[in-house]
């Protein structure tokens, strides 16, 4: 891979890392004068830089990549990210299944501290969310832009920094809960100088993209670049401004949230679901409205509704992160408001679900045999079903019920698992072959299994978190007949136990699909290729072709 | 209207523009508002800020993750308010820097546990929670027991803070340090502590020992002020309760 960069790429990645590296030993020396826990982070960054500089020396030497190169898309990056987005998807989902046997059996913590709940927890959230999805969503999100804008990425240094950048800023994230250093604002505990980090990957990022779009051969933008392009713009000011804080020291980890109490509560939820919107959806939805139309070969159902979901998503979503805190000190009028766009938030929603199931008329009789393009269906039909349980769950007096119980991990993981992981998987299957030159996958048949195992444990996931969380719900404001609380705490805790098994079991089921997806996803990377020209994927067009189909809207 | 979009979805750059443009009026017209209108959080001029030792005990709190099973947050609910006590105010929280008012209940609301246990029941209780809750979930945390407490720095928090807008003195800031220490050593010298910090301040051995000053000390602290920061949740509430 190295051997495909240029030597003027290959010599900026080596000054980079080799900053990067000082600036590791920077930080390790200062927080070893204090002896505060960012020293081992500067550790961390130290042994990162010279990891991947030691990859990067290798081939350092290599001849200059031939010119042809320039004729066809540039992929390294993406088999990479595929590579890193699997890694992270095993390493999160184990840790999430080990903490869900920890609710059951509190005792296996080794009394370390590193191995509670409350550090694992976010271990759990970063590595799947940020880890598996993020590396999901840039590897796609570069395969995307080059296939619809029919050109290839203007430099191909870019990609890999972002790339690796971003893995940095996972590992500093998920390697500071451990040893203690967290914001505590939840899905945003990285300290201010992984979040500095995160700042320049994103901007180098969102300039790749707009510079490969710059470089299309298509007049239009095709529609899932716009929801990729959401995603990278309101992403970064929603990490901008919820990340605002006071560092005690540049020689320290620890910093103060800007805002507090009520005021940073509301920015916290403000960036929280909308890092639901724009990190777990409108990324997501750029996968999905390119691999299903490819995977089925046919066009997206409508153009005007693809146009009215994605403004609808994109205006209506800001505005519903009030809806966590409902009947709090939250002034009323922002709790309203709140609640209000959660409902109208439906309609877009809906949508964008409806129009991606519509594209699938005339293409159903593949959805039953082919189990890639099943898992792109069942994760629009749980994007559907959640999206209205969002809603319906936004409304107060239901909310009054559900909130600080499971129902809503019940709701996180229908939309995590059954929208997010599932339309990822069928995206992974469809690029696999494609970019690795295979003709399919090693085993449709494995495939098969991983689909009904990863159905499986979300649904027995779903099943006991809801019955756990409405049955709290309803225990903690039963009341007796002489007008006294029926249930202590404790009653309502004791009653979870069988359902927080059950549902330990759900994800190992779903991580054991995970790791047969691994399985075959490694075989066939290892099987010969069996054609140069894969079926389905997009070719670049050489200068004097003309353009081949492209999975372009109806009308 | 679709001949417009027509026009700007060929154009990246505008069409990065709207995006920004629409995906900000949310965010600006229900946060900016929160920062101008006053009756957002009510005015309390007896509301204290947290002693370092506290401020200490917090940070352990957020460090260990308890608010991802503990709310602070008593909701304006009828049994929430039966359970746990007086629904929470946004001033009681006016000087967390970040709030932690949590999003799940794994575990009981925190809001007002301050003064509910005895600092042994809280040491044993976070030593091996089985040992006083047989039927408890919560992990152990022996281990805070163990581990004395870092006060040479905490100076730079109160500073940190400061700059964020609470109202530490610079002689708080100046004697952070000491001050920790003196909170949960009754024997020393806490005669500037109270000073500065108001006499409701607790000062005890809050682990049960004299000796050291550990995290335990710290985190005792911090659960044992919760809720008595501002006594303006006490006053009798406005009857808008929601019944179920």
């Amino acid at each position: 891979m190295v051997s495909g960069l240029t030597v003027g790429e290959r010599q900026r990645g080596a000054v980079i890392l080799v900053v990067l590296a000082i600036i590791g030993l920077v930080m390790a020396a200062a927080g070893a004068e204090r002896d505060d826990p960012i020293q081992t982070h500067g550790f961390v960054i130290l042994l990162f830089s010279f990891g991947v500089l030691c990859l990067l020396l290798k081939d350092f030497d290599a001849p200059e990549p031939p010119a042809d190169r320039l004729e066809s898309y540039y992929d390294d990056p993406i088999k990479a990210g595929i590579v890193l987005s699997m890694t992270w998807a095993v390493f999160g989902m184990a840790i999430g299944d080990w903490v869900a046997w920890l609710l059951a059996f509190p005792d296996m913590t080794f009394d370390a501290s590193w191995a509670s709940f409350g550090r694992l927890r976010p271990v759990h959230t970063t590595g799947v969310i940020f880890g598996f999805g993020g590396n999901a969503l840039i590897a796609t999100s570069f395969h995307v832009m080059q296939r619809t804008s029919r050109a290839r990425m203007p430099d191909q240094f870019s990609a890999w920094f972002v790339l690796i950048g971003y893995n940095l800023f996972c590992i500093l994230a998920v390697s500071g809960y451990l040893i203690g250093i967290t914001q505590s604002k939840e899905y945003a505990e990285p300290e201010w100088y992984a979040d500095i980090w995160l700042v320049i990957v994103w901007v180098v990022y969102l300039l790749l993209y707009l510079r490969t779009l710059a470089r299309r051969k298509e007049p239009h933008i095709y529609v899932a670049n716009w929801y990729y392009l959401a995603f990278i713009l309101v992403v970064a000011i929603l990490h901008v401004v919820n990340n605002l804080a006071v560092p005690t020291s540049l020689a320290a980890a620890k910093s103060y949230s800007l805002f507090s109490g009520v005021q940073d509560a509301m920015t916290q939820w403000w960036y929280g679901h909308n890092a639901v919107a724009f990190f777990l959806t409108a990324g997501f939805l750029g996968m999905l409205y390119y691999y299903l139309p490819k995977r089925a070969e046919r066009p997206i159902y409508s153009y005007r509704l693809s146009i009215v979901g994605f403004w609808g998503i994109t205006f209506f979503y800001m505005w519903v992160g009030s809806h966590h805190l409902h009947y709090t000190a939250l002034p009323d009028w922002v709790q309203t408001l709140g609640m209000t766009f959660s409902l109208m938030l439906l309609v877009p929603s809906w949508i964008a679900a409806g129009n991606a199931l519509a594209t699938l008329n005339g293409a159903w009789h593949r959805v039953r045999d082919d189990a890639t393009l099943r898992f792109m269906m069942m994760a629009a039909v749980f994007y559907g079903l959640s999206t209205f349980e969002g809603s319906f769950m936004a409304i107060r007096p239901v909310n009054a019920l559900s909130h600080y119980t499971d129902w809503t991990i019940a709701h996180v993981h229908a939309g995590v698992l059954g929208w997010d992981a599932l339309v990822t998987f069928g995206a992974f299957y469809a690029l696999v072959p494609w970019l690795w030159k295979r003709e399919r996958m090693y085993s449709p048949a494995l495939v098969e299994v991983h689909f009904w195992l990863a159905m499986a444990g979300v649904l027995i996931y779903v099943f006991a978190m809801w019955n756990s969380g409405i049955i709290q719900g309803l225990m903690w404001r039963t009341y007796n007949d002489s007008g006294t609380l029926t249930y202590s705490f404790l009653d309502s805790m004791i009653a979870m136990h069988p359902y927080y098994i059950a549902r330990a079991i759900g994800g190992l089921l779903f991580l054991i699909g995970v790791l047969v997806g691994c399985y075959n996803i490694w075989m066939t990377i290892r099987h010969p290729a069996q054609r140069t020209a894969p079926a389905g994927d997009t070719p670049l067009p050489l200068p004097a072709a003309p353009l081949p189909a492209n999975p372009q809207p109806a009308e | 209207m679709f001949r417009t979009h027509y026009r700007i979805e060929r154009k990246s750059v505008v069409l990065a523009v709207a995006i920004m443009i629409v995906a900000s009026i949310g965010g600006l017209i229900e946060i900016a508002p929160l920062f101008t209108i006053n009756e957002t959080v009510e005015a309390d001029p007896d509301m204290r800020v947290y002693t370092p030792l506290e401020l200490a005990g917090r940070n352990i709190y957020m460090r260990e993750g308890c608010y991802a099973c503990h709310s602070q947050m008593i909701r304006t609910l009828q049994d929430e308010v039966e359970r746990y006590g007086p629904y929470s105010l946004a001033v009681e929280s006016q000087y967390d820097h970040p709030m932690l008012w949590g999003s799940k209940r794994t575990g009981p609301d925190l809001a007002r546990v301050g003064g509910k246990y005895s600092d042994h029941w809280h040491a044993a209780h976070l030593t091996n929670p089985r040992d006083v809750v047989p039927e408890s979930i919560m992990p152990r945390y022996a281990f805070l027991r163990e581990t004395l407490l870092r006060t040479a720095h905490l100076p730079d928090d109160l500073r940190a803070l400061r700059r964020a807008g609470v109202p530490y003195t610079r002689e708080m800031i100046a004697h952070a340090a000491a001050d920790a220490g003196a909170q949960a050593s009754p024997g020393d010298d806490t005669a500037g502590l109270i000073e500065r910090y108001g006499e409701a301040t607790q000062v005890r051995a809050f682990d049960g020992d004299e000796g050291k000053v550990t995290e335990m000390d710290a985190l005792v602290a911090y659960l044992q002020i919760l809720g008595k920061l501002s006594s303006a949740a006490q006053a009798p509430q406005p009857a808008h309760i929601a019944r179920k």
